[in-house]
């Protein structure tokens, strides 16, 4: 084992080295991360056999990488917030394509206003796409989650694209001890790349021509069925990424101090850690609570969120965005599964990089018990957990 | 060994692809688009195969002396090689009146 002290932006940077990634392609100015400007170097420096292709636009880096993708090439991209909106019709294209593909996405707030602090709306705004959608909580599961999207994204079952999200800042510029495999090690794990067809001008395969309306039409048929199809690959791979490297996360969700829990609460990224912290101390206090990290937020995880959450007193879940005019966009889903089976309640928290410490979840919780206590069931989309410096002020706002 | 060349492997879920081959006519005879067609003077003609080399569709067909003349099945009358042809040779009609 070589551990190694790494921001999650350098340790995703290792691990498409490791993936023997061939071409990187990005627009390297702001909202780049430093993903691409470890990779750009390691290719300089000639550490990485690869090529870097610089582009004038976000929406040409995922272009060019779906391109090299399409010819053969293990191909990755990274970024972040409107660097992402902006790839957002490419993002279609390559899932349509069904070409094997990994991104990297730094989650950050969305302008105006300015604000580069974590937050999902850029991620969840993708996931419709047709992308897998993996989230990681640490440092060392942005490593894993890397190497495990170019196995996941490449099996002959999937066939699709996949995002690997990890947390802004509280990830991606905070240094951790990351466990780093030897390239031997990851050549033994990662098979070679398979896609459905390669494009070159021996094969003279064109993509995305114009297609009759019912074929279009069972093209998105198959992109379900595939997405369906890598629930249990998701599952798989963790398991046999755990046999070779000895790390396993629970596949689709990982559960925390879920067996006995009466309360769950859900959420997603980083701050999964001080729900798990809050958990703990709710714990100490009489509350039985656990968390249900999900991992991937696509394909969506319904059968597990239905098997682990349907007989609870409560759920609670914790979403960083917002989809305006509804709720919290994991809400929607958790929700959807559950169809009233159990107590619901949906808190919008964090947005902007707003702390949200384990008191703040601990504080959440213990009003969601007494609300279910003292109301039976509930059914609550959307609270928000605002800001400290704002609470107040609107509590008497509301009060007045 | 990994990250080199793909292998082409079939799709193991239900898999309808995206992907198509060049092919004459899989759009059906595109002639049928045209409201102008270009009609060649081949005693103006010399030969000089502007119109062969600009026309977009690949509808200028080369004969064996040289000279040229036209895939109407296929020509949607942009009339590119009218306009490049140095001298005049080539006008264009508009569709549906006598030939």
């Amino acid at each position: 084992m070589v551990l190694k002290a790494l921001t999650a932006n350098h340790a995703v940077a290792e691990a498409a080295k490791l993936a023997r990634v061939k071409v990187v392609s990005a627009y390297p100015i702001t909202p780049q991360t430093t993903i691409v400007e470890k990779l750009a170097e390691m290719i300089e420096k000639g550490e990485m056999e690869a090529k870097m292709v610089r582009v004038e636009s976000e929406h040409s880096a995922l272009a060019a990488t779906l391109g090299a993708a399409a010819a053969g090439a293990r191909a990755f991209t990274a970024t972040s917030s409107h660097g992402l909106l902006y790839m957002h019709e490419v993002l279609w294209w390559t899932s349509g394509a069904r070409v094997p593909v990994v991104m990297a996405v730094v989650t950050r707030a969305i302008g105006p206003p300015w604000n580069i602090h974590v937050e999902h709306s850029d991620v969840m705004d993708q996931r419709d796409t047709g992308w897998i959608i993996g989230v990681a909580q640490e440092n060392q599961e942005a490593f894993d989650l890397t190497l495990q999207a170019f196995r996941i994204s490449e099996d002959p079952r999937v066939y699709l694209p996949m995002i690997v999200s990890l947390d802004a800042f509280i990830l991606s510029h905070t240094v951790a001890p990351v466990d780093v495999p030897s390239q031997q090690e990851v050549d033994a794990w990662l098979p070679s790349r398979r896609q459905p067809y390669v494009i070159s001008p021996e094969t003279n395969v064109v993509m995305g021509n114009i297609a009759d309306d019912a074929d279009y039409y069972m093209m998105r048929y198959s992109i379900n069925a595939a997405m369906e199809a890598a629930k249990k690959v998701v599952e798989e791979v963790d398991e046999e990424y755990g046999k070779a490297f000895g790390r396993r996360y629970g596949g689709l969700v990982e559960c925390y101090n879920c067996d006995d829990a009466d309360y769950i609460m859900v959420l997603m990224g980083s701050w999964a850690g001080d729900a798990k912290k809050a958990s703990d101390l709710l714990r100490e206090k009489g509350y039985r609570v656990g968390v249900m990290r999900v991992r991937f937020v696509r394909p969506w995880p319904r059968e597990v969120v239905q098997e682990k959450l349907s007989n609870r007193k409560g759920v609670i879940v914790f979403d960083r965005s917002i989809s305006f005019g509804s709720a919290g966009q994991l809400f929607t889903d958790v929700a959807a599964s559950l169809y009233g089976s159990t107590s619901i309640r949906g808190v919008v928290a964090g947005l902007g990089g707003v702390d949200v410490r384990p008191e703040d979840f601990m504080n959440e919780v213990t009003d969601f018990v007494s609300h279910v206590e003292e109301f039976g069931r509930v059914y609550e989309p959307l609270r928000w957990h605002l800001p400290p410096k704002y609470a107040k002020s609107l509590a008497e706002e509301v009060s007045a | 060994m990994s990250g080199t060349a793909a292998v082409v492997e079939k799709p193991k879920t239900y898999w309808v692809a995206p992907i198509s081959y060049p092919a004459p006519a899989s759009s059906g005879k595109t002639g049928l688009w045209r409201t102008e067609r270009p009609v060649i003077h081949l005693e103006k003609c010399v030969k000089c195969l502007y119109c062969w080399l600009y026309c977009p569709e690949d509808t200028i067909l080369r004969r064996e002396d040289d000279y040229v003349y036209v895939d109407y099945d296929y020509c949607k009358g942009c009339g590119i090689c009218a306009a490049v042809c140095p001298t005049n040779a080539i006008d264009m009609v508009p569709e549906g009146g006598e030939s």
